[in-house]
């Protein structure tokens, strides 16, 4: 009882609504930005008071279709987002049953080696990846792009917790039925963490389609771009883009996706972030 | 101690060969060629000889360098206290089982899911001088626009309100996981007492959730350390380099200039102050009264 009873106490009803207020600002660009990508580009083009006038129209976002680059680098963020998601939970699901169940020499000590790899940051590792990458020529190529988010801890941190957490009896009998580790591991527990799955699953594939510094440098051919490289691109030259409404339907089209994502899966991206953090 | 069939073995350890396998080739080699890098005179297509401190000599000289020092440390000294202070607030605001509560954390997270070109695009769009949502709103009142991204001083700022505006999900959620975790009965004996509510936040709240604050602070200050796309998107660190942080420094050198040594010598003094200002943070606001 007591574990759910206390999130109603000390809580202020005064403290709610003005959160609410506060939220205008959360709301305000992202319905500005929508208005602007139904709001005719002509009309833009001589004020962008036009959002508030119109005329209105869908133009913006048939011409997504017509452009094959945005679309392109669509297809390419969700070949990059899925390969590496995939990588991401076969390694790390091995890795999580060696780390949390099973006794092998050094353990312990490889074990804090990799939550170590959690603090280091990305640019102390970027240029001489991106160096060992140009060897083995493997930039503007989907592997490329995908590899290196596999290397992250993450992952494994969070996949050795829940493989921890399951219950010793599960793999108890297994074990004195003298089943090999590896039967155990792909028919008994790995059903049992289907939902840590998930949770990791939805998580790196957000963490994939949002990545910026590494697909701005390895993907340097326009076709090899991922959607958020190729937006990056359109707007680099801001004032002379083809149309403000164009640009504005674009960043509704690419932020689209992650937003359903988050919508329906909500549960889980929240678990994966404070999952790792707070037990 | 462990059981017969629980045995250490080292066959055990090829489940976790793979992940190790990726994890030193594209972490820890990556990390130590990092530092031997930093020592080397060398381009993005070689290396040249070891020249021993002459990069770190190179970038310490550098006003450019310093410049983006000091722009960092401006940032997150400015931004890490208010991501955590909107977090607290925010937790203590929707830590309840309405469903109201549930929308507006989604409300508040949604802008984490997006990618940093969104939101800088997001943020264009309202910072853009004469056609953005401020300048119109400024019109509208009658006042003098201004030019956000593009007047010193302010370009920082636009930078980090859409960087706050992005990031503020993060440091909710895990302080809301925090505030959950406090035992109910502490706040009935608060009740029983008659502690006010104020008394009841400062002596019970606040105490509880003191570990996550710090753990919030700390992941905060190691992300805005790291401000990178905002900035290289929104202000590309103009006017006059007020606005370009460490990371652009770095990205410049090593992948505009092709001077890879010293991007590497920059990123090895970027980790550094890291390190030292996550510890030294850590160190700082774990003593005192512990309860």
């Amino acid at each position: 009882m007591s574990a759910t009873t206390p999130i109603q106490h000390g809580h202020s009803r005064t403290l709610f609504w003005i959160a609410v207020a506060v939220s205008v600002l959360m709301f305000a660009p992202m319905a500005w930005v929508l208005v602007l990508s139904f709001t005719d580009n002509e009309a833009l083009s001589r004020g962008t008071e036009a959002a508030f006038t119109g005329p209105y129209t869908l133009k913006n976002y048939t011409d997504i279709a017509g452009n094959s680059g945005v679309f392109r680098w669509f297809v390419n963020s969700l070949i990059v987002g899925a390969g590496q998601t995939a990588g991401v939970l076969v390694l790390s699901s091995l890795a999580g049953y060696a780390f949390g169940r099973l006794e092998w020499p050094g353990r312990k000590v490889i074990f804090v080696i990799v939550l170590f790899g959690l603090a280091v940051p990305e640019q102390a590792v970027i240029i001489p990846r991106h160096q060992i990458f140009s060897t083995l020529d493997l930039h503007n190529t989907y592997i490329g792009l995908m590899l290196p988010g596999m290397s992250l801890p993450f992952g494994v941190f969070l996949m050795t917790q829940f493989f921890r957490a399951i219950p010793p009896e599960i793999d108890e009998a297994a074990l004195l039925d003298n089943a090999t580790r590896w039967r155990i591991f792909w028919k008994v527990l790995l059903p049992l963490t289907l939902p840590a799955q998930a949770t990791l699953g939805i998580f790196t594939f957000l963490f994939a389609w949002n990545d910026y510094w590494w697909p701005l440098i390895s993907a340097t051919d326009k076709d090899m771009y991922t959607l958020t490289i190729g937006i990056a691109s359109s707007q680099v030259n801001f004032a002379q883009t083809e149309g403000l409404g164009f640009l504005a339907a674009q960043a509704v089209f690419a932020a689209l996706p992650v937003l359903i994502v988050y919508i329906i899966f909500q549960k889980h991206v929240v678990t994966a972030v404070s999952g790792g953090a707070v037990k | 101690m462990a059981a017969p069939h629980r045995q250490s073995r080292l066959s055990n350890a090829l489940f976790a060969a793979p992940y190790l396998v990726v994890f030193i080739a594209l972490l820890v080699v990556p990390l130590i060629w990092g530092i031997y890098l930093s020592l080397q005179k060398a381009d993005l297509f070689g290396l040249y000889g070891f020249t021993g401190w002459t990069n770190y000599a190179r970038v310490l000289n550098d006003a450019l360098f310093w410049q983006s020092v000091r722009n960092t440390l401006l940032f997150v000294v400015v931004t890490v206290p208010i991501l955590v202070g909107i977090g607290l607030f925010l937790g203590l605001a929707l830590n309840a089982r309405t469903g109201g509560a549930a929308f507006m954390r989604g409300v508040y997270f949604s802008s984490t899911v997006l990618s940093v070109t969104i939101v800088t695009l997001i943020w264009r769009f309202v910072f853009i001088p004469g056609d953005g949502l401020l300048s119109l709103a400024f019109q509208a009142m009658g006042w003098q626009p201004i030019g956000f991204l593009s007047t010193e001083g302010w370009s920082l700022f636009s930078v980090g309100v859409a960087t706050v505006w992005w990031c503020i999900g993060l440091p909710m959620i895990l302080i809301l996981a925090a505030l959950q975790q406090i035992p109910g009965d502490l706040y009935e004996a608060a009740a029983l007492d008659n502690a006010s509510r104020w008394r009841t936040f400062t002596r019970v709240t606040l105490p509880q959730i003191r570990g996550t604050l710090i753990l919030v602070a700390t992941i905060q200050i190691v992300m805005q350390f790291q401000l990178f796309g905002q900035a290289q998107l929104m202000t590309n660190g103009g006017p006059n380099g007020t606005s370009r942080p460490m990371v652009l420094y770095i990205y410049r050198a090593a992948f505009e200039n092709w001077d890879v040594g010293q991007g590497a010598a920059a990123s090895e003094l970027l980790f550094l102050i890291i390190l030292v200002a996550a510890m030294g943070q850590y160190w700082v606001t774990s003593r005192g009264p512990r309860t």
